[in-house]
Parts: C-alpha cells; structure tokens; sequence
C-alpha cells in the first residue's frame, strides 16, 4: 500500500456529512442507499424472527394474536417495498448503470438524489407508523379489512408506501432517460451489458406500474377517511376491485424485484466462466418480454376470490406466456458455461444459487398458475415458499452475488474469499432448510398468516425454523467481512475478475466522474479478447 | 411434536383429481431441476480453468436450441394450463341433485345453516356420496372456505354470494380452515368438517334442536317483515307476486332483464331500488340493517320453495308461467 499522493476517487474527493447529504454523484447516491436498505432490511429480518419463534409451537404462546398479524405485516411492508424494490436497481444500477455504458452520471443527478430522500421519507412514515402501534392488514391491505375493520395505522403506513413509490418512479425514468440519451461513443444498444438491459426493462415497469399503486393508495386513503364506498359492498362497492388494482401493480413489481437480479446473474456467468452470455440477444428481450407480460396477469392472484371463471382461464393462460422468457434465461446461462473457463469465487456461487433457486421458484409458479392446483394451494404455505424461493433465493442471493463481485470496484478493496464462500454456503443450505418444508406445509393446508397451527404441521414448522437461523448466520457474515475489509482487505486492481465492463476499465474505486476520458466502444459485450492481455498477467 | 405427515389426505371427488396434476406437475419439475442442477454441475467442473491465462472461443448463438428450449417448454405449459383448467371447470359447476347448504363467514366463526333447519358453527355435518354445495357470504371482511382434505378453497365476500361444491368420498373428521386473512383470529376461524355415511346424516340432521327449515322460518319472517302485504299472492298487491319468480328471468323497468338467482334476491331486499320489476313503483323500502345474512338466506329459501318443483311443470297456473315469456311482473300489469 502506497500512502503517498493518494489518487482522488469519489470516496475521497470531499469529507464531511453535507458531501454526503447533497452529492449529486450516482455513486454516493448508491452507497446512501446501501445504507438505507440495509437497515430496512435488518429491520424486516427482525420480524422475521420474531415470526419464526412463535411458529415453533402450534400454540401462540409468544406474542399475541395481534402482535404476530402486524409482524407478518410489517416484515413484508419493510422487505418488499423498502428493501426488495430499491436494492439491485437503486444500489447496483445506480452505481454501475451509469459507468457501464460509459457515462459520467445519470441524466438527472439530483432528481437521483431526491429518489434517495424520497425512500428515506417514505421508510420514516412506515417506521413512524410501526413505532406508534404497528398495521396489521397483511403487506396486501385487502378490504374491507383494511378500509372498515382494521385499527392499525393504514394510513400512515399507505403514505409510507406512496412516497417510496415516487422514488422508484423517478428512479425508472431516470434510468430510461440515462440509456437513451448517455451512452458512450460506440455503446450501441447490442453493446449493452445485460445488467443495463435487465435495469432498463424493470425502469419500464417502474414507470408505467407505480402510478397504479399511488392511485390504488390514494383511493384506500379516501375509502378509509372518507367512507367513499368504492370497496365498501354496503355503500355499492366492490371490495374485489381493491384486489385488482392492487395486483395490477404488485405482480409487475414482482419482476421489478426479479430481473435486475437476473441482469446481475447474467454479469457473474459470463464474467466468471469468461465467455459472452450464450444467446446475448434472446436474454436481452426475455427481460423486455417479462415486463410486458408481467403487466397481463395479475388475475392469477385471484382465481378464488369470486372472479368469473373465464376471467381465471385467460389469466392461467397468459401467466404460462411468463414462464418462458424465464426459462430461456436459465438455460442460455447454462449453456453460457459449455466450453468456459470456470472459476468459482464468490459471486459465481451465488449465480450458481440464484439458478438454482430460482428454477425451483420459477417452476412452482407453474403449479400455482394451474387453476385445478391453485383451488388448493393458493393463501396456503405453498405461496409462501414459492414466493420466497423466487425472492430470497432469486434476487437476495442476486444482491449479494453483484455487492461480491463489484465490491473491489465499489471500495478498492477485496473481500476475504475464504470467509465469503463460507457464508455463500450457509445462507444456500439455510435457504433451503428454511423454505422447502414450507411447500409441503403448503400442500398439507396449512394456511398463510396463521398465528396457531394444527400441531400435525408442526414438525415442518421446526425445521423451518431451525433454518432459519442457519439463514440469519449467513446473512450476518458479510456484514463483518465486507466491514472488515474496508481497513484490512487486499487493495483490488482496476479488474480484479478479468472481466469485460466498462466499469472494470476505470480505476477502483473509480474517479469522481468515471472516467478520465470518456471510453470509445469498439467491442461487443462480453468480448474476452479485449482484456485478455492486460489482465491476465496481473490476476 | 406430533406424528409426521407429509401429505393430506383424500377426502372428496376432486381430491385425486387434484393429486393427479400435483404427480404430473412434480415430475415435470423435478426432471428440468434434476437436468439444470446436473448441467451446472458437469459443465462447471468439466470445463473449470485450469490455466490462469485460458480465453475460451466465444461461441455463437445458436438458434435452433433457442428455439428448442422455448417451443419445448411451452408444449408442456400448455399441457399444464389445459390440465389444470378442466380440474377446475370440473370442480366449478355443482351436479343439481347437490344438498344445498348455506354458510355465513364472520369475524371469526363460520355459520353453517342446513336447508331443514340444523344449524351449526364451526362445524359442518355432511353426509358422504352425494354432491354438497355451499353457498356463502360474509358479514364482514374477505374469508375464505377452506377445506385441505377435499382440495378446495373459496373466498367468502360481503354482499356476495359466492359458491363452492364438494362430495365427500369416506367417513371422517376434517379440518376446516378460513384461508384469507381476516384479523386479529384469523387462525382461530377454523373447524370441522364431518363426512358421515347417510344414514348416519339423516339421524344426525333429525336431531338437535331444529326450529323449523329455512323456508319455514323464511315464511314467518316474510309474514312478520310485513312483505306479505304488498307481495301478495294473488297478483293483487302493489309490489310482484313472488310466487314461481325464483329461477325465472325477470322483466325489468327499462327494456333489461334479470335472472333471479339468490344474488337478486338479496338485493332486492336490501336495495329495492336498484331493480324495478316493470310495471310496477319503486314503493319498497330498504330492508338493510332490519334482517341479517342469516334471515335473508332464509327469505331466499322461503321465496325458492315458491319456485315450481322440477317435474311439476305440470302445473296449469303461475308456477308454469315463470318459464314462459310471461314474467311475473308483466301479468299484473294489464290490471
């Protein structure tokens, strides 16, 4: 290590809080919301706990029924809207966005850094609602009970819910703009990295689902206050129309919380088995295709709920339109390792998961897109697992693959490897041991949102727990080692992976505006050759 | 901790139809998890570097396996889709000998009333082999009817009446569950169902502390409500003679028509407004907030056992006329 004249990079450029409250640089902007999420989603993973103690027993023994309602209320409020939405496009996308297609910031830098103030008001209104007594509507806020019945704090929960939605909507555009307006000479739109076209196609979603969800929180907002009736049967109104508006949205955002991890995923295959991404342009439109398709099913969240049959036959149709870009993902990046050369650091582990996992999240999904099955399965244990293999086991396991693999580029630092697959392991079997119990639970008819259980389920419920704190473990990990290295770790060259980014051919961490000159792009994505002789001496 | 149980078990006629798909959805997934897991593995160590300066050939797309791997996966979805698309057209429509039996979710107790008077909560007698159909809704907020044994579930909706049938194939003791989520006790709105062989059932229903059938006590609410003075039976009364309307389709002020099922009935005692019978006034008053879910499935009943009984078509007056183009609104309209 050379103390001696320090290059200036973005970390070191200006000191002091107001740098960091009012810098208009993406990069900081995405360590601000680093920061942020992480905490929301400790916070979630605390309720998650909590959860996961009082299920150890059929009784409800350790808090009330009341209590255990607004746990499994707020864990989801705080993981999906304050942790899932924002974490790959808001931390990753916006760090590496930019630098990726070789610009020197987004189009709008402080548009980004109201995005951030926006989450931060947003995550304060729901924290606020959470400390003064909590909600207790389900993640889903379903009326009436959650116009009529509930006494929890809907309200101030909902505006949580609607000011953060404003910042994913800003983040989107930002995003869109970005991409079209920003890329480098060269950068033609078949250059991109499929990290940019996954961020690009959930930007899509973001823009044009959210303003769903703000009108949906809007009209819950006057429903509640005012008594409108729109969802009140007894004043005429529909309370099924809630489900509708809500799922217009809510399914979309799914794949707002999927396809950047798969963006991320598609980086780590090919960088990690150093071979272009198999079937580049068939991966790049699988991600434009969910976008559109996710918008067409949302009805398959309600094929119980008293919607016409027909209506249930269309959406069971059009839901199996979305298994398929997902299953030209999975077998174009397994096909991307055929003739590689492979090695298997810690991000190219998590790929390995994310595939994995998400295989079996994806492939139940087919079971419950079938109506026959669904009559059964549907608000049973089953969905939940189904839903947490795609989103904990898909995009959690995504983030942390992409904060492992750009985590040199991010602080100029390595992570201890050893220490890294070691957590990559045990969060993969905790995972595991967490959430499969749960599909047999699911099948078996042990509902979702349940505070006591039969005690035939409990055995499940056990091992489930059980993983669960085999989870917490490796979620704990990296928070000390990725710590730890900021002092202590080897310093990163500008391309430790011997990978193709652009954001691999600027210094680590990378200079205030990106790079010294802007790049000219002559190569497509992913082209090894490019790096070949540089970097392969150094690694 | 309990015995393990690692499957439910089959109660009803959908059951295996239900477990059928499971097997065949199952094993189409474990193939393609088995084949993705070994292809990572394989590759992975089949073609791991094995020299630090190895740069691959790039390779080409290669469309025919495109095209393989999306036209494969969708032959087999679609199979999935039509399968289990006729398991729930199936499961949809209920035969019409189907025992009839009315079920009101609230916070937090399911109420269950026997058309010959038998009530009960939480807990549901059946008798085994024959068709049962429910008809629910709700007092409050959302349920929903969930019973694992028989592989069914359906949402219970305020001011709907939403339906779900079942035939119990063996005697037993079954849980019943409320599956949507519906507040503080949501997990304590559960129950049993009981599927008991018929003459078990007959015994069973004779018993207790029957007060009259729904349409009895139907009857002497519609007498007590004082609806018996305006519809009258003898198409004299200010509003519709009820008798033989139920079933039949219904002339509406303004050209449209109605079927009067049990989701018309309840509006036309709760909002008489909403739907005029032609020819005659909007003279009814609201009935909301005077009779609870309860009574008005038991006026429902009462004004269903108006309706002619299936092979008494015979019948030479009214009864007859509800399945002609005489509605029974329109006769009294030439008084």
């Amino acid at each position: 290590m050379q103390h001696t004249a320090e290059r200036e990079h973005y970390l070191n450029a200006s000191y002091g809080l107001k740098s960091w409250l009012l810098t208009k640089d993406h990069k900081r902007i995405g360590l601000l919301y680093l920061f942020t999420i992480t905490l929301f989603f400790f916070i979630g993973g605390a309720f998650a706990t909590l959860i996961r103690i009082e299920l150890l027993t059929p009784q409800g023994d350790l808090v009330s029924s009341d209590t255990y309602n607004k746990l499994f209320t707020m864990h989801a409020i705080m993981m999906i809207f304050f942790f899932m939405i924002p974490s790959i496009p808001a931390v990753l996308g916006n760090f590496f966005l930019p630098i990726m297609i070789g610009a020197r910031d987004l189009a709008f830098p402080r548009i980004n850094l109201l995005s951030w103030y926006l989450l931060v008001a947003g995550g304060a209104f729901a924290l606020f609602a959470m400390i003064a007594g909590g909600v207790d509507t389900g993640w889903t806020f379903y009326t009436p009970y959650s116009t009529t019945y509930s006494n929890g704090w809907v309200v101030a929960t909902a505006l949580g819910i609607f000011v953060a939605g404003f910042s994913s909507i800003l983040t989107g555009l930002n995003f869109i703009v970005t991409v079209h307006r920003m890329r480098a000479p060269g950068m033609t739109w078949f250059r991109m990295p499929l990290f940019v076209w996954a961020n690009y196609a959930t930007s899509l979603i973001q823009v044009l689902g959210t303003p769903v969800l703000a009108v949906t929180i809007v009209l819950l907002f006057v429903e509640r206050v005012f008594h409108l009736g729109i969802f009140d049967p007894a004043r005429g109104g529909d309370p099924v129309l809630f489900q509708h508006l809500f799922w217009f949205y809510s399914h979309p955002a799914v794949y707002i919380m999927v396809l950047p991890g798969m963006g991320v995923v598609s980086e780590l295959i090919s960088t990690f088995s150093r071979k272009p991404v198999f079937g580049y342009g068939f991966v790049a439109f699988s991600s434009v295709a969910i976008a559109v398709l996710g918008f067409l099913v949302w009805g398959h969240h309600l094929f119980v709920s008293t919607q016409s049959a027909f209506a249930g036959l269309m959406f069971s149709f059009l839901s199996y339109f979305v298994a398929i870009p997902s299953a030209i993902k999975v077998f174009n990046w397994t096909a991307t390792l055929y003739k590689g050369s492979i090695t298997f650091e810690t991000p190219m582990l998590y790929a390995f998961g994310f595939i994995g996992l998400f295989t079996i999240g994806g492939l139940t999904g087919l079971f419950l897109a079938a109506l026959g099955m669904d009559i059964h399965v549907t608000d049973t244990y089953f969905v939940v697992a189904h839903f947490h293999y795609v989103m904990v086991g898909g995009t959690i396991m995504a983030f942390l693959g992409g904060m492992h693999f750009w985590w040199p580029k991010i602080t100029g630092r390595m992570y201890p490897e050893g220490w890294a697959r070691l957590s990559a392991l045990i969060i993969f079997i905790g995972f595991n041991l967490t959430f499969f119990p749960q599909f047999i639970l699911g099948y078996m008819g042990m509902p979702r949102r349940y505070h006591a259980y039969p005690p035939e389920f409990q055995v499940l419920n056990v091992l489930s727990t059980a993983g669960a704190s085999v989870l917490a473990v490796g979620y704990l990990l990296p928070m000390i080692y990725f710590a730890w290295s900021l002092k202590y770790g080897k310093v990163a060259g500008a391309n430790p992976w011997g990978a193709t980014g652009l954001e691999w051919q600027t210094a680590s961490p990378p200079p205030v505006h990106n790079f010294d000159r802007i790049p000219i792009v002559t190569h497509e994505a992913y082209d090894y050759s490019t790096v070949h002789e540089e970097e392969i001496q150094v690694g | 901790m309990g015995n393990i149980q690692l499957f439910p078990v089959q109660g009803s006629t959908l059951a295996p139809e239900v477990d059928h798909l499971l097997y065949f959805l199952l094993a189409v997934s474990a193939f393609f998890t088995v084949l993705i897991f070994c292809a990572i593995f394989y590759l992975a160590i089949r073609y791991r570097r094995r020299a630090a300066n190895e740069l691959p050939e790039a390779g080409h797309t290669g469309y025919t396996l495109e095209i393989l791997w999306s036209v494969i996966p969708f032959g087999i979805a679609m199979v999935m889709f039509t399968w289990g698309a006729s398991v729930f057209f199936n499961a949809a429509r209920p035969p019409a000998d189907s025992i009839q039996i009315y079920v009101v979710g609230k916070q937090w107790m399911w109420k269950l009333e026997h058309m010959e008077g038998r009530r009960e909560i939480n807990e549901l007698h059946i008798p085994v082999g024959r068709p049962v159909r429910l008809t629910m809704t709700s007092e409050d907020v959302i349920h929903s009817f969930f019973v694992p044994a028989f592989r069914t579930k359906q949402d219970v909706v305020p001011g709907r009446y939403s339906t779900v049938w079942f035939q119990a194939t063996k005697p037993g003791k079954y849980h019943l569950f409320c599956a949507e989520y519906c507040g503080t006790n949501h997990s304590a709105m559960i129950g049993w169902v009981y599927a008991m062989e018929p003459a078990d059932y007959e015994n069973w229903l004779s018993g207790g502390m029957a007060e009259g059938s729904l349409a009895d006590n139907g009857k002497k609410l519609f007498e007590s409500l004082a609806c018996v003075n305006c519809h009258k039976p003898d198409n004299t009364g200010r509003c519709p003679n009820l008798q033989g309307v139920f079933g039949s389709t219904v002339h509406l002020t303004g050209g449209a028509t109605v079927k009067a099922d049990e989701a018309y009935v309840r509006e036309s005692i709760l909002y008489p407004e909403a739907k005029i019978v032609a020819g005659y006034e909007p003279v009814m008053p609201t009935f909301q907030g005077i009779v609870t879910e309860d009574q008005i499935l038991q006026l429902i009943e009462y004004v269903r056992s108006l309706a002619p009984k299936p092979g008494a078509t015979a019948a030479p007056s009214s009864p007859a006329a509800a399945e002609t183009k005489t509605s029974p609104g329109a006769a009294p309209a030439k008084r």
